[in-house]
């Protein structure tokens, strides 16, 4: 019996076209995100009100994952920027070929900003690096605020939590502080933001955050801490 | 469930590997799998055994070495495993601590026969 040292990480494959994409993302200086929840937490809705709050001459692109159908690119087409359905049949996660492969007839250079929105999924997305800048993980009050502790390794590689649906916590037994004490257990450096799409209140939140990040992106000097994990 | 895209990776990187080792046969592949991976490793166990089964690899055994989350004090230098996710060093209480590793997903070793020994599907 041999033993042969392969010392190499599984997914070494995706890691290498998720670095490529990294490194045109920097070359082109577009700030990338990677969103990923549950299904139904609100991805798709709080990229439509991010999309309106941008302005028209924002130069930003969505990508938008989903097993089946092209419901969520149309919703996000009607805001005028370019948006691309990446449509898995079956994948449960977004890979970085997926994403190489969609941004091939887009001209990066007219590019400031990406939108990745992942498939619905807590746990597998989370293995696979879409070349991002940073994961966003939204979490919706209607689900269990102990969910940064059953699916730890998302909330563990996320710079930010968005809790979303805020605007039904006098509706729903929902301990909204625990949450975020919660995924600060998992992650003691994720930062937190708490969002209505329906009424807007915390938008601005979201939106400095957002304003942040690309800043950040653009200084090496002061980029972000990167969290743990990553 | 993306476990049954992580066995094919592995079982990729083994037929890569075996191209460096003619007239052996891969008998045992390992992996480390952090607590952070999000890998269930019984629906990898699975997966592994249902892409290799009636196959050339059919003999194939998979070795998972689980790793814990670890930190490290940036006040005393301490390492240790996370349990419960509590971050405060156990050496000198200090909360000043910071990720060290736990989230690998990685191939080990791939460990191979010579051909005559005990031939695959024989």
């Amino acid at each position: 019996m041999e033993r042969i040292p392969l010392e190499r990480k599984v997914l070494s494959e995706n890691d290498r076209i998720a670095g490529d994409l990294r490194a045109r993302f920097r070359e082109h200086g577009i700030f990338c995100l990677n969103f990923i929840s549950s299904p139904g937490s609100g991805k798709t809705t709080l990229l439509e009100r991010t999309l309106e709050c941008l302005p028209r001459h924002e130069r930003v692109a969505v990508l938008t994952g989903d097993i089946q159908t092209d419901n969520d690119a149309a919703r996000l087409r009607r805001f005028h920027f370019p948006v691309k359905q990446i449509t898995t049949g079956g994948t449960c996660h977004l890979d970085a070929r997926m994403i190489e492969r969609h941004l091939a007839d887009w001209n990066l250079q007219e590019l400031d900003l990406l939108f990745i929105e992942n498939v619905g999924n807590l746990v597998c997305p989370s293995s696979y690096d879409l070349g991002e800048h940073a994961k966003v993980v939204l979490l919706s009050v209607t689900e269990g605020e102990d969910k940064p502790l059953k699916y730890p390794s998302i909330f563990f590689k996320s710079r930010l939590l968005i809790l979303t649906k805020t605007d039904l916590l006098p509706y729903v037994p929902f301990d909204i502080e625990a949450a975020a004490e919660n995924a600060r257990r998992v992650h003691p450096d994720i930062e937190v933001v708490k969002v209505s799409c329906l009424t807007g209140k915390g938008m601005a939140g979201w939106m400095n955050w957002l304003e942040q990040q690309r800043r950040a992106a653009k200084t090496p000097s002061t980029l972000a801490p990167v969290p743990a994990g990553l | 469930m993306h476990e049954m895209g992580i066995a094919n990776s592995v079982l990729t990187a083994v037929r890569t590997a075996m191209r460096r080792v003619p007239g052996s046969y891969p008998s045992k592949v390992g992996l480390r799998i952090g607590q952070m991976a999000a890998i269930d490793q019984e629906a990898l166990r699975f997966c592994f055994e249902a892409i290799t089964r009636d196959t050339d690899l059919e003999k194939l055994s998979l070795e998972i070495e689980f790793r814990p989350l670890r930190y490290r004090c940036r006040s005393c230098g301490h390492e240790f495993a996370v349990q419960d996710y509590e971050i405060q060093c156990p050496n000198c209480r200090s909360l000043e601590t910071e990720y060290l590793s736990g989230d690998e997903l990685e191939l080990a070793y791939l460990e191979v026969e010579e051909h005559g020994t005990n031939p695959v599907g024989a």
